[in-house]
């Protein structure tokens, strides 16, 4: 670890605070909005999942087919009267946009994303034409020469006084505009003037359906159907991935769009234009004139001969991630924004920190690692946390995380071969990751290792880590940052604590069931009280318990992108379980991200049959109380929340990935019927996310993404409750006090044990 | 619920105005609806723009004129959407350029939702048909906070035509 990734870390801390000071209280805003938004809107759809399902799989299929559909498109367009150019690259694109522009002096431009990735404004200018984004955002973000900073709201980071100091910089305004109507009237004047005066109008596309040559064009401004409808020549451009095969296919994904945008039912302008369109050109010059030729009687759709068209579509890559196995999926987005709006580390940077060189937010990783390359996408990889819950936001369900996931092992490959510690002999690490890893993703990636030995070691092992010059060591070398409480390791195991007290206290012959306790990495080195509760929880509704010692989940390399590691994690936790399930015992596990390793991401490792047994027969312990009690168990056997010895009003923070997979209600759900009163917070992600929240260069962000929480929490003497190992610790350092896992709360004591 | 029934409760939220009226009294009906100078798009079907509406604009109308009357081919009553198509008599810029947009619909025309809608426009785009559906004003939160009317209307009145009794 070389002074100069010190440097690199200290370099982007600062930048992140940066740009949290100047951008984040706006981008929290608009994101916050845009995700409650999204929320309402999802609830208000009865048939919400079987839409995501049908654009899940239209996009899957129109994918498959794309050159298929590129060639039915291809003959559509040229029937409607128009020009369709499949370009390979920005530079391809942008000397066929050249061209087809010709001799106008100005191209009015509304929003499009794809315009953004080929640059094309800078071509437009070099060919002395000159590109007007209409757009208001777009406009902003043209005027003070920055990037666009989300996916549909590109000046979200802006807040209003900062636009109206824009416009009175660059106009010169002796008395500027200040309301946001203000701001917009004097926007609509003078865009309106320069849409009127132009001759190329340009726009993107959300689709393009290939039997039709029909584009879909969703907006909320207008500018796009000005821009369409003023000018006599329409360039649209957009990836070649927006084809659709019918227009009947267009129903799922209009539906989705806008609520998964804004949360809106439909944005106020869904554009279907099949161009060249029947709209007379009116002519600005010439005011007086009638702006319907002298027989137009408002019947009939052909094409005002006036028009021209050129339909623009850009590989740029797109086809190569099409071959992609893993990165095929990114080609399904619609681009709502509704990864970047329901992701905690997004709503305190915004896409200036969370995003490549065009997109932003969970799914650029998918789509600069594509256009860009790797280069681009390491700059903000890190950023994706895998919390997941951008998964339920997708609209086309696409497994987000997973791509980050995969990118990251690419990115972390590509380094290690360049690295100095390349020399190390491989096989040394209990890992399967080359012997140039990253120390830091290694030191993470093999924390159950670390765990067992912490354990083995603890007097020593906790004296050692928390000592000064061990403390700045870790964040020299693996940038383990020096403020965070490191996780003390416990002397005695759940697993030895269980063989100690002689097993389960429930015996077999008179269980109602029979369960393993998973005693994951945390819960059996580090937290062993939570699992203690567990056990004592079962027992107590007549479950035979057993603690048997099993493999790591593999949680911990994944989130590192040692990918092959978790792979291997994997098979091992299965082969040591699958005996176990086949004789029809439950797995129980405490640490939902391990849970969800098995229900989700073990699905990309395991045999189709053997994912299905596993997720089948495990349980978040939450989840399996539940289930007892549904199935008559006694709630009267747990400790109930009147007890007069504890706080029956609890703050509850969901763990962000049991949150993913709907667990959530089952915990509310039981504590309620213990007696106790729950708050729970609507914070989609703690901040720490695992290990996020102890790097060094991360620190003070993961503090920041917790923020939330503080203002909901921090004003109670509620009993903080926390399933995730990740959310206490981060609830501790934010609040200052501990948080209690559920089990912990319902748990009967140790003596009263059968 | 009628379909017309959530057409009107979907306008109500989108805080779009609407008046139910008769073919006979259609004509003062948006006469009523208009503001300032206006400008329109004939209307088919026997129904008629009143006097005080341009039908023959100039290009230079777009610009000046306070509100555009068109038709609209049909209406989402789940939504509360409007359908204005791209056509020769220039609907799309009448309905786009000026501040207020009156649209004039027949309450026979209201689909219920947006796939019976997509089903009706399948064949029309096939054609080579082009439009707009239209849900309530035009829009933009780009400057800080939402602000109705950005490049298109800021105001939206319905005139539902409904079949003489």
């Amino acid at each position: 670890m070389s002074r100069a990734d010190r440097g690199d870390r200290a370099e982007r801390a600062a930048r992140i605070r940066n740009v949290m000071r100047e951008e984040g209280d706006a981008v929290a805003r608009n994101t916050r909005e845009h995700n409650a938004g999204r929320k309402a809107a999802a609830e208000n759809v009865p048939e919400y999942e079987d839409l995501r399902t049908r654009a899940r799989e239209l996009k899957e299929h129109a994918i498959e087919n794309l050159p298929e559909l590129i060639e039915e498109l291809r003959e559509s367009v040229a029937a409607n009267g128009g020009h369709l150019y499949i370009a390979d690259d920005a530079a391809d694109a942008n000397r066929y946009i050249v061209e087809a522009v010709g001799d106008a002096d100005t191209v009015v431009k509304s929003k499009s994303m794809t315009t953004e990735e080929i640059e094309v404004n800078d071509a437009l200018a070099a060919a002395g034409v000159e590109p007007v984004e209409t757009d208001l955002g777009e406009w902003v973000i043209q005027l003070a020469d920055e990037a666009p900073s989300h996916l549909i709201g590109p000046a979200m980071h802006k807040e209003r006084a900062e636009i109206a100091e824009l416009f009175a910089d660059v106009f010169d305004l002796a008395e500027p505009p200040e309301t946001a109507a203000e701001l917009t009237a004097f926007a609509r004047e003078k865009l309106g003037k320069r849409i009127r005066e132009a001759d190329v109008g340009m726009t993107g596309a959300n689709f393009v359906v290939a039997e039709s040559g029909t584009l879909a064009i969703v907006t909320n401004e207008g500018n796009a159907r000005k821009v369409a409808a003023t000018t006599d020549t329409h360039v649209a451009v957009a990836g070649v991935e927006k084809i659709v095969p019918t227009v009947e296919d267009l129903q799922p994904f209009l539906e989705l769009l806008s609520r998964s945008g804004t949360g809106q039912e439909l944005s106020a302008y869904t554009s279907l234009l099949t161009p060249p369109v029947a709209s007379p050109v009116p002519d600005f010059d010439a005011p007086a004139e009638s702006l319907v030729d002298g027989n137009g009687d408002g019947s009939g759709v052909a094409a005002d001969s006036d028009r021209e068209f050129h339909l623009v579509l850009i590989d740029n890559g797109r086809l190569a991630m099409r071959e992609d196995d893993e990165l095929r999926e990114t080609l399904y987005c619609v681009r709502c924004g509704a990864c970047a709006n329901s992701c905690g580390n997004f709503q305190s940077v915004g896409g200036h920190v969370f995003g490549g060189e065009t997109y932003t937010g969970g799914i650029a990783g998918g789509w600069e690692a594509g256009i860009e390359g790797l280069d681009v996408a390491a700059e903000f990889n890190d950023l994706c946390t895998g919390c997941s819950r951008c998964v339920p936001a997708c609209p086309v369900q696409i497994d987000i995380p997973w791509i980050n996931t995969v990118v990251r092992d690419r990115i972390n490959r590509r380094k290690a071969d360049a690295s100095d510690f390349a020399f190390l002999p491989d096989g040394l690490a209990p890992d399967a990751e080359p012997a140039g890893l990253d120390l830091g993703k290694r030191f993470v990636g093999d924390f159950a290792t670390l765990a067992e030995w912490g354990h083995r070691t603890a007097p020593l092992a906790n004296r050692l880590a928390n000592a000064g010059p061990v403390r700045a060591a870790l964040e020299r070398v693996v940038g383990i940052d020096r403020r965070r409480d490191l996780p003390e390791f416990a002397s005695e195991s759940l697993v030895e604590w269980f063989d100690r007290r002689g097993g389960s206290r429930v015996p077999i012959d008179e269980a109602d069931r029979d369960a393993i306790v998973y005693p994951d990495t945390y819960t059996n080195y580090v937290d062993v009280e939570r699992g203690k509760a567990a056990v004592r929880t079962l027992e107590a509704l007549g479950v035979h318990v057993r603690v048997p010692p099993l493999p790591p989940s593999g949680r911990p390399p994944l989130s590192q992108g040692m990918v092959a590691t978790a792979e291997e994690r994997a098979h091992d936790l299965y082969a040591a379980l699958a005996e176990h399930v086949d004789a029809g015992r439950d797995v129980v596990v405490v640490e939902p991200s391990d849970l969800a390793m098995i229900r989700s991401e073990y699905e990309r490792f395991l045999e189709p049959d053997s994912f299905e047994r596993l997720a089948g027969a495990s349980y978040e312990v939450l989840e399996y109380v539940y289930g007892l009690l549904e199935n008559g168990a006694p709630i009267d056997a747990l400790t109930p929340g009147d007890d007069s010895t504890r706080n029956r009003e609890l703050a509850y923070h969901p763990h962000c990935q049991a949150r993913t997979l709907d667990l959530e209600e089952y915990t509310l759900a039981v504590l309620e019927r213990a007696g106790y009163d729950v708050r729970t917070s609507d914070t989609e992600c703690c901040g720490m996310a695992g290990s996020f929240g102890y790097k060094a260069e991360y620190y003070e962000l993961s503090i920041d993404v917790g923020e939330p929480l503080v203002e909901d929490f921090g004003g109670t003497d509620r009993t903080l409750v926390a399933s995730g190992t990740s959310c206490g610790e981060q609830l501790d350092a934010l609040l200052d006090r501990p948080a209690r896992h559920p089990v912990e709360l319902i748990a009967p004591p140790e003596s009263a044990s059968r | 619920m009628s379909t017309e029934t959530t057409f009107l409760e979907s306008l109500s939220e989108l805080d779009v105005e609407v008046t139910r009226t008769t073919p006979d009294s259609c004509a003062d009906a948006i006469a009523d609806a208009t503001v300032g100078e206006a400008i329109g798009v004939p209307l088919q079907d026997g129904l008629a723009l009143p006097p005080s509406v341009a039908d023959r604009p100039t290009n230079g109308d777009l610009e000046t004129a306070d509100t555009g009357v068109t038709p609209a081919a049909f209406g989402i009553a789940e939504i509360g959407s409007v359908h204005l198509e791209s056509d020769r008599a220039g609907t799309e810029l009448v309905s786009l350029y000026p501040r207020r947009h009156v649209a004039v619909l027949r309450d026979a025309d209201l689909v219920p939702d947006v796939a019976t809608a997509i089903d009706r426009l399948g064949p029309d785009l096939r054609a080579g048909g082009s439009g707009v559906v239209a849900t309530g004003p035009s829009a933009t939160a780009d400057m800080g906070s939402l602000v109705v009317g950005a490049h298109g209307p800021g105001e939206v009145h319905v005139i539902l035509v409904e079949a003489g009794q």
